[in-house]
């Protein structure tokens, strides 16, 4: 603890001492983000990527000549997959360094703890990563997948070209998968699956014993019916579990899995031939073929140097909330929160798979849902697209959301605007 | 997949012609009727002026419903793969297995493996092997080399999960004559997996002429599939429910359920009956492999715990730094590994073996300059020496991230370490299978070395009395950094055994810590037989309570067990009795 502490101390010292003397001499002509990344701790592993994304999109920026005329300066702090950690170095990002927008959180945990301090201190938040929806701030935008982009037409995939009947939905123990799952199990129930044709299952972060678990998967498959996994497990968990089904031999052919959680970057720790053919979806592989995206891979193969390293959906995700930043701030003509509220609004940008993703007045964005197939050389094979798809943050398909929309124009301003009883306010307010 | 043999010989019993007219019955029953009117490939036959115009007929309307090809030479059909998307191919695919055409299967094989290409220029269609920077082109039915191509003169034709079942129940109809024992297994089983009523002609040709026992025993599972949803006599079937029924296991369970809503009504009775007393023997099989699992989980604890068994069980050092001990193994395993596949990809079996005393010697290392530069300062001061060692764990962490990175590396399984085989009715995974073995051996091995060595004795008595030890001549700082050193190899060596079933990243060691100091305190401290009790014991405990309550509680509730069962010996199982306990 006294390590950590001395260590924090020291990055802040840094950080610190960097602002003032930019602060002194460089004023008028920067204009600063925040990166707010973990870059050490458990989820290090998912998120250090991101943050050398934001180095490269500043980068890139300023070659182009910045913005307003003036440079991006990128202010990266540490929040060490600290969940309150997040709100305290968003805070000093807003208050003490001042920076014009922040991009960063990965998880829903750190999400949830920045979101008040947002709101208070009235900065903007750029969140790259899918998630569960049920939320939407004034000063949030969400980049990355809601459930409808993301799960609902993977299991449409399942259903419709595997002809699956049987459900098991595993994920791991936190508001991610158990959101979704709900979603999930509301949504087939409603399309005429059978309580008894649907499993969930949680298991611990981390889980690495998955033997109970694949056989029980193997069992539930036993019923004569086509039977598919959903899968919601996070992060570390799903290498010794993609390598248990592989050493059962559960094969595609019999029970495909559909992971929400899995790509690029976490199949590069895998030998991924017993995995082909089971599935993943999101809004972008590394396969996309696409201009735009090749030019992507090969800046951010020259930007790091090495020629190994992947592309995934959550740089897709960063990218295009950088982009959407600029052009919203180039047509306010100033970094001003409110203003760059009002105008990001229908601001269209180019995405990594050769079309254009919309910022909507829910704050989430337009893109299309990819579905892939997992290749022997940890790539995925598109087997199907959909046109754009935008966001829905109050699930359809849920009781108490199914009501709610939101919409941050003037003059409704709201994000939980109930049209059954004409008010805002109501879940999440 | 390389160009094989033609897998069909000429039968001199059944013919050929008549082995063509049950394949291509076979086809139709498997769906693969659309596009349909294939011409007979028995040229011989003399065809009436009639047939012949409604050949040209069924011609001239086929020419306009593209990609749909009426030849019997499968070369246009595999040629039409090119540009065909998923239904076209699904369709392509029933034509070309309809052919009964034997040599397409290196083509099938090929597509399922997602190595067939098109050349771009021509549209024609190859199976495709790598070769320096581009492809070598593999004619798909003669399996003659058609030279060289570069990456981007070619486009791999897609394939997924369904056309791959498609592929694979094809190529079981086309290969159950094959020439090859192996080959003929696997057709059987790919009968076996996807039943259809009709398939039975040919099962049952292939079945008359089979003589090696253990596929013909597999071919007889295929048939019964196959009876169940025929329309053949209620006798037949009821032989057919009980060769299932005696068959067993999960897939029959599933095949039997399946029909469970369309059989013959007289037959309801005797399916329920076998579904039950699959499910009942199953049962006693999950009991089985609940004790497995949990063995196999409590070896896992065992490896990681065994190290700080050594460190905190018999020096009493609380070190915190015992799991990126494990972390350091299995990053030695990883460089290992690396620099085989490197310099000699044969080796690649050997990986594992070469790896074990590469981490023992590197983590080993580390310990000993750990214990001489920070915990021999610390000693009688445990909580300074675990904060200490707690630092020492976040900067051993942050340096692997920085060197190699925060993301997994891979670290492969060598083929002995990979699949499973069944016993009984239960599937047993050969890494899970190794890694017991295997912590077992390191566990005597540590037995006999604290038992019988000059090095463990010195070691016990410098542990049980450290200064009569010192008086009688023995170096105890030297045995303390050699006993911190052991410790820690050991813990490296558990490493390279986990680094098979868990992620290699920098949070590796994090994950084991708590298991590790939950066993040997739960074992007792300071007992190498209360380590093993322990480990075992709760990994047992673990996979019985998973199934009722849930890995999340599961896990919880096992804490909870421990804590009172601490509060009520608070030595542990096997607690350490006489004078070495106030020492």
């Amino acid at each position: 603890m006294t390590f950590k502490a001395k260590f924090a101390g020291a990055l802040l010292a840094t950080v610190m001492s960097t602002t003032a003397l930019s602060g002194a001499f460089a004023a008028d002509d920067t204009i600063k983000i925040g990166v707010l990344h973990s870059l050490s701790g458990t989820m290090a592993i998912s998120e250090t990527t991101l943050k050398d994304v934001m180095l490269m999109l500043v980068e890139e920026q300023n070659k182009k000549g910045g913005v307003l005329g003036k440079k991006l300066e990128a202010v990266v702090v540490d929040p060490a997959s600290d969940w309150p950690l997040f709100a305290e170095k968003a805070r000093q990002l807003i208050s003490q360094d001042k920076v014009a927008a922040v991009f960063g959180c990965w998880t829903s945990s750190s999400r949830k703890s920045v979101l008040p301090v947002f709101e208070e201190l009235n900065s903007i938040l750029f969140y790259p990563v899918q998630y569960e929806g049920e939320e939407s701030s004034r000063n949030i935008f969400y980049t990355g997948a809601a459930p409808n982009q993301q799960a609902i037409p993977a299991v449409d995939y399942l259903a419709e070209s595997e002809g699956v009947q049987r459900w098991v939905l595993a994920g791991t123990d936190y508001v991610y998968p158990q959101t979704t799952n709900k979603i999930l199990k509301a949504y087939l129930m409603s399309k005429g699956v059978a309580e008894s044709d649907i499993m969930v299952n949680y298991t611990p972060f981390g889980h690495s014993d998955w033997q109970t678990i694949v056989s029980d998967i193997k069992k539930f498959g036993s019923a004569g019916k086509k039977t598919a996994v959903v899968s919601t497990i996070n992060g570390d968990a799903n290498v010794p579990f993609y390598k248990e089904l592989g050493n059962q031999g559960i094969k595609a052919e019999d029970i495909p899995v559909v992971a929400f959680s899995v790509g690029e970057e976490e199949l590069a720790g895998l030998d991924t031939k017993p995995l082909v053919g089971h599935l993943a979806a999101w809004n972008y592989f590394q396969s996309v073929d696409a201009e735009v995206n090749a030019d992507f891979i090969k800046e951010w193969k020259t930007f790091t140097k090495n020629d190994k390293r992947v592309t995934n959906d959550p740089m897709e995700a960063a990218y295009i909330g950088f982009n959407a930043w600029v052009k919203a701030v180039e047509a306010a003509g100033t970094t001003d929160t409110d203003k760059v509220l009002d105008s990001i609004i229908g601001v269209s940008v180019p995405n990594l798979s050769g079309g254009t993703s919309t910022v909507m007045p829910n704050h989430h964005i337009t893109k299309p849902v990819l579905i892939g197939e997992i290749q022997a050389d940890g790539q995925f094979e598109i087997v199907q697209e959909t046109p754009a798809v935008v966001g829905d943050e109050w699930s359809d398909y849920l009781p108490d959301s199914k009501n709610l929309i939101s919409d941050w124009r003037k003059p409704m301003s709201c994000g939980n605007f109930n049209v059954a009883s004409g008010k805002c306010g109501g879940k999440g307010s | 997949m390389g160009p094989r043999s033609d897998p069909l010989p000429a039968l001199n019993e059944v013919g050929e012609r008549e082995l063509r007219r049950r394949r291509q019955s076979f086809f139709r029953s498997q769906g693969f009727r659309r596009g349909g009117t294939f011409r007979p490939a028995d040229r011989g036959e003399i065809m009436t002026l009639k047939s012949l115009l409604q050949a040209f007929l069924a011609c001239l309307i086929l020419s306009f419903a593209a990609p749909s090809f009426a030849q019997s030479d499968p070369k246009p059909l595999i040629d039409a793969l090119a540009k065909a998307d998923f239904n076209e191919a699904e369709k392509l695919l029933g034509q070309i297995a309809a052919s009964g055409d034997a040599r397409v299967v290196p083509a099938l094989n090929a597509f399922a493996e997602g190595d067939l290409y098109f050349r771009k220029s021509d549209n024609l269609v190859f199976i495709a092997k790598t070769a320096g920077s581009g492809f070598e082109l593999i004619d798909p039915l003669t399996g003659a080399s058609a030279g060289q191509a570069a990456k981007n003169a070619v486009t791999k034709i897609k394939v997924n999960n369904n056309l791959r079942r498609v592929i694979r129940s094809a190529m079981g109809g086309l290969t159950l004559l094959s020439a090859d024992r192996a080959v003929r297994l696997q057709a059987a089983d790919a009968v076996l997996r996807s039943p259809s009523p009709e398939n039975l002609d040919l099962v049952e040709a292939a079945l008359a002429k089979e003589t090696d026992k253990e596929v013909k025993a597999r071919m007889e599972e295929a048939r019964a599939v196959s009876v169940l949803s025929s329309d053949r006599s209620i006798d037949e079937k009821r032989g057919a429910i009980e060769t299932i029924k005696n068959l067993g296991g999960r897939n029959s369970l599933g095949i039997l359920n399946s029909v469970s809503g369309s059989i013959d009504a007289g037959l309801k009775g005797d399916l329920d009956a076998a579904i039950a007393a699959i499910e009942s023997e199953q049962q006693l099989w999950d009991m089985a492999q609940n004790v497995w699992y949990g063995l196999s989980l409590g070896s896992v604890l065992l490896l990681a715990a065994i190290g700080l068994a050594i460190t905190f069980g018999v020096m009493g050092i609380i070190n915190m730094a015992h799991g990126e001990m494990v972390m350091l193994g299995a990053y030695s395993t990883f460089v290992v590994q690396d620099v085989i596949r490197d310099n000699a990809p044969n080796l690649f079996d050997w990986s594992l073996a070469i790896a074990l005393p590469v981490a023992f010697l590197v983590t080993g290392a580390v310990g000993l300059v750990i214990e001489r530069g920070v915990i021999r300062f610390l000693y009688g001061r445990p909580l300074e020496t675990l904060l200490a060692t707690w630092g020492v764990s976040l900067i051993l962490q942050q340096t692997i991230r920085s060197i190699f990175g925060p993301t997994n590396q891979e670290v492969g399984n060598p083929s002995w370490m990979s699949g499973s085989f069944p016993v009984g009715g239960m599937t047993i995974t050969w890494n899970r299978m190794w890694i017991i073995l295997f912590s077992m051996s390191i566990f005597v091995a540590l037995l006999v070395l604290l038992k019988k060595s000059a090095f463990g004795l010195n070691m016990r008595a410098v542990t049980q009395n450290r200064r009569m030890a010192s008086s009688m001549g023995i170096k105890t700082p030297w045995v303390d950094a050699f006993t911190f050193a052991l410790g820690s190899g050991i813990a490296g060596i558990a490493g390279v055994a986990l680094s098979q079933i868990d992620n290699v990243s920098p949070n590796l060691g994090q994950s084991y810590i708590i298991d590790s100091f939950m066993v040997v305190v739960f074992g007792g401290v300071g007992n190498l037989w209360g380590t093993l009790v322990g480990a075992l014991s709760l990994g047992v405990l673990n996979k019985f309570l998973e199934p009722s309550v849930g890995a999340v509680l599961g896990k919880i509730l096992v804490l909870v067990l421990i804590i009172l069962f601490i509060q009520k010996r608070p030595r542990g199982l096997f607690a350490l009795k006489g004078r070495a306990v106030e020492a």
